[in-house]
């Protein structure tokens, strides 16, 4: 007679991960999850990566998911470490980020008795995930772990959280009937979000655009997601259509594209916002016309027809008046696109378009945010992918910053989490070790989470810190200039810690650069494989134009001082 | 705006009415009546939800809940080709003198006397909304005691759903 071996629940749940594909873990111990940190005191195949708070693992796991294309994971115990984790879930989840939350739970004989360590985050984070789960039943594990990793992609993209209870970690099944368990095909998931457009509608907007005479495409984050940016300039290409990228856009096509004409939006480029002021059809791909994007809905785009392809059914006249949804993967949309053969002609359009590009390549004397990005974008390797954190250097880096290829910018949009950019620059860095991370960062938000610096050094991380450190809290300081008559309350931040000094503690090296010379001394630092932080000392005055204020269209933009 | 009723069914899970609570919640939007209750097969729930609201504000509901992971199908109730119902118990007052009137009423809207006491009776009534609020105008001059409403449930005529 041969003995049976079993599995305890913990182990279920790194052996589901490891064969969903999963690589690299980010997380931090707690009570309600020893018995899974006892899991990976001996399991092969999944590294874990310590962050020193669980937002910190949190937003490592997003930036891991947006540069890698595939879905981070993060683990945190039951109450604090579960609360914890809730600004990266929402983070991820305005920014469609395949997400996967595993959090411990209390053993479910002390649920709802207010025990130690105990939190409804089911409750707390039913209107930020796609979808959350109980486990409750040991039986049920490896059916949740794979239907909810499968989730985090199918459809649009989304975070997901898995609570499971301590004793359910702890409880065992046998290897047999895991392997029973786990072989059931998730078929619920495969058959949810079934909506698609038709060929029908393929040709009316094959029609639409024939028949248009200034066509714009508005690239958003949908193209990331899809792996749709071939394909889109693919067809940008044939019918030489003009296109502008939303802030989750950028790169899909690269910044020197034929047509291309940047961010628009708030910040956006005056001649980006121009090009879909002016338009008679806009094609968006994947994005959501957020108030961010469109300012005053009555009037964005007012001349033009709005093709709108979105996977989320949901998103089509949420914010705009849509005349042709297609619903639907953009990589699919674009290719049936492709396929029905448009035959169409924008170059004269394009090149009118391209006229009201102004020049905006030289670096200028001064050192400062805008002088900064500029630099780096010049000398940095094709392949470098960019991370921020929130405020004016985010949107200086979406505006000035030339980027190349997609997958390549990694910053919190809908969300506008400060305190993103330092853990999502590590995250980043462990899901692609050999391309060069930089971390474009505030004084404020690097405070915000400044406890991560230790991960660059314990896992001998390459990442590049950049902290535009203009003593204030620029993007609320220009508001307060702009709307509040100069009362800048509460943001000037003229009492920072010595950054450089931080970066040492942290057994990193720090450098300090007061000019433009001086930044220019340490280009060798900036391309080598270690650790660095920058310093860089700007100004506190510059704000970020131009911009159209809060609900205002395209002809309300101030364009500067 | 305008009063519409929508109709939602989903996997019969522990914490769906939430999700589907929540997502008027985030939106500020009022529920004038929500029913659920086990379906067939007995792994869905069928929810009906009523309120006054505009086309946009539907629209985006039903939008957002056939996107919740255990939601199966949604719809608008089309008024003209829809049955609805609700159930009411009303404890009247109802001394000696009275009760002959009340009986008399209730036999009128079809409702039923379900409990008698002494100084009280208990009267179910079915129908739709309108048919009860005009029972419950009419009776409140005999001293309503409580009432308590299921609120509406529906159903398409015909054989679709």
């Amino acid at each position: 007679m041969s003995y049976k071996s079993f599995l305890k629940g913990s182990r279920i749940v790194l052996e589901v991960l490891k064969r969903m594909g999963v690589k690299d873990i980010f997380g931090y111990p707690g009570g309600a999850v020893i018995p899974i940190y006892d899991a990976f005191y001996d399991f092969d195949g999944i590294k874990h990566y310590l962050a020193r708070h669980e937002q910190g693992a949190t937003h490592a796991a997003d930036g891991y998911a947006r540069t890698t294309g595939k879905t981070g994971v993060c683990i945190a115990t039951s109450g604090p470490g579960a609360t914890n984790t809730v600004t990266g879930i929402m983070t991820a989840y305005m920014d469609s980020v395949p997400l996967l939350v595993i959090t411990g739970q209390v053993p479910t004989s002390f649920l709802g008795r207010d025990s130690f360590q105990e939190s409804d985050i089911l409750g707390i984070t039913s209107p930020i995930t796609k979808h959350n789960y109980l486990v409750k039943n040991i039986e049920e594990l490896p059916g949740i772990l794979k239907e909810a990793y499968a989730l985090t992609k199918k459809g649009r993209p989304g975070p997901v959280l898995v609570d499971i209870p301590k004793d359910i970690q702890m409880q065992e099944i046998s290897t047999e009937r895991f392997e029973e368990l786990f072989a059931i095909h998730c078929e619920y998931v495969g058959n949810k979000y079934p909506k698609k457009y038709t060929s029908k509608e393929i040709d009316s907007a094959v029609e639409l655009i024939k028949n248009a005479n200034h066509p714009v495409f508005i690239i958003g984050g949908g193209v990331m997601n899809a792996g749709a940016a071939e394909e889109t300039q693919k067809l940008l290409s044939k019918i030489n259509a003009p296109s502008v990228a939303t802030l989750m856009g950028l790169g899909g096509v690269p910044h020197n594209f034929p047509g291309h004409m940047g961010m628009i939006g708030m910040h956006g480029k005056v001649w980006a916002n121009r090009c879909v002021n002016e338009a008679d059809l806009v094609i968006s791909l994947g994005m959501r016309f957020d108030d961010r994007i469109v300012g005053d809905p009555e009037k964005f785009a007012p001349h033009a027809k709005k093709i709108h392809v979105d996977i989320d059914a949901a998103e089509i006249n949420k914010n705009v008046k849509i005349d042709l949804p297609l619903i639907g993967d953009a990589k699919d949309v674009l290719e049936d696109l492709l396929d029905a053969g448009i035959e169409a002609d924008f170059s004269e359009w394009l090149e009118k378009c391209e006229s009201y590009i102004l020049d905006e390549d030289s670096l200028g004397d001064c050192l400062n945010q805008v002088s900064t990005i500029k630099y780096l974008g010049d000398i940095l390797p094709d392949t470098s992918i960019v991370v921020t954190d929130v405020g004016q250097h985010q949107m200086f880096t979406a505006q000035h910053f030339k980027f190349k290829q997609p997958l390549s910018f990694c910053t919190s949009g809908g969300a506008g989490t400060m305190g993103y950019g330092l853990p999502a620059a590590i995250g980043a860095q462990v899901g692609n070790p050999d391309k060069r991370v930089i971390s474009i960062i505030g004084d404020g938000g690097f405070q915000m989470n400044q406890q991560e610096l230790i991960m660059v050094r314990q896992y001998n991380l390459p990442v590049k810190i950049f902290i535009l450190n203009n003593g204030t809290l620029g993007m609320v300081r220009q508001w307060q200039e702009l709307f509040n008559q100069k009362r800048y309350s509460e943001v000037i931040l003229d009492v920072n810690p010595d950054f450089v000094k931080l970066a040492e503690a942290n057994g990193l090296r720090g450098v300090r650069v007061n000019s433009v010379e001086e930044l220019k001394q340490i280009e060798s630092m900036i391309n080598d494989d270690q650790p660095l932080l920058v310093d860089v000392v700007v100004p506190r005055e510059c704000n970020v134009y131009p911009i159209i204020p809060a609900g205002k269209s395209f002809s309300e933009t101030i364009i500067g001082e | 705006m305008k009063y519409r009723e929508i109709l939602i069914i989903m996997n019969n899970k522990p914490g769906v009415l939430s999700k589907i609570s929540g997502l008027f919640q985030k939106r500020g939007i009022n529920i004038e009546t929500i029913t659920a209750g086990e379906s067939y097969p007995a792994d869905l729930v069928r929810m009906t939800v009523c309120g006054n609201w505009d086309e946009y504000t539907v629209h985006q509901i039903m939008a957002q809940a056939e996107k919740l992971f255990d939601v199966r199908f949604v719809k608008e109730f089309d008024d003209k080709k829809s049955v609805d119902r609700e159930l009411a118990l009303i404890k009247l007052k109802a001394d000696d003198s009275r009760r002959a009137e009340i009986m008399q009423v209730t036999t009128i809207y079809r409702g039923n006397i379900v409990d008698v006491g002494r100084e009280s009776l208990i009267i179910e009534i079915t129908g739709g909304k309108d048919k009860i609020a005009g029972f419950l105008d009419y009776v409140e001059t005999f001293g309503i005691l409580e009432v308590a409403r299921t609120g509406v449930t529906s159903m398409t005529r015909g054989s679709e759903m």
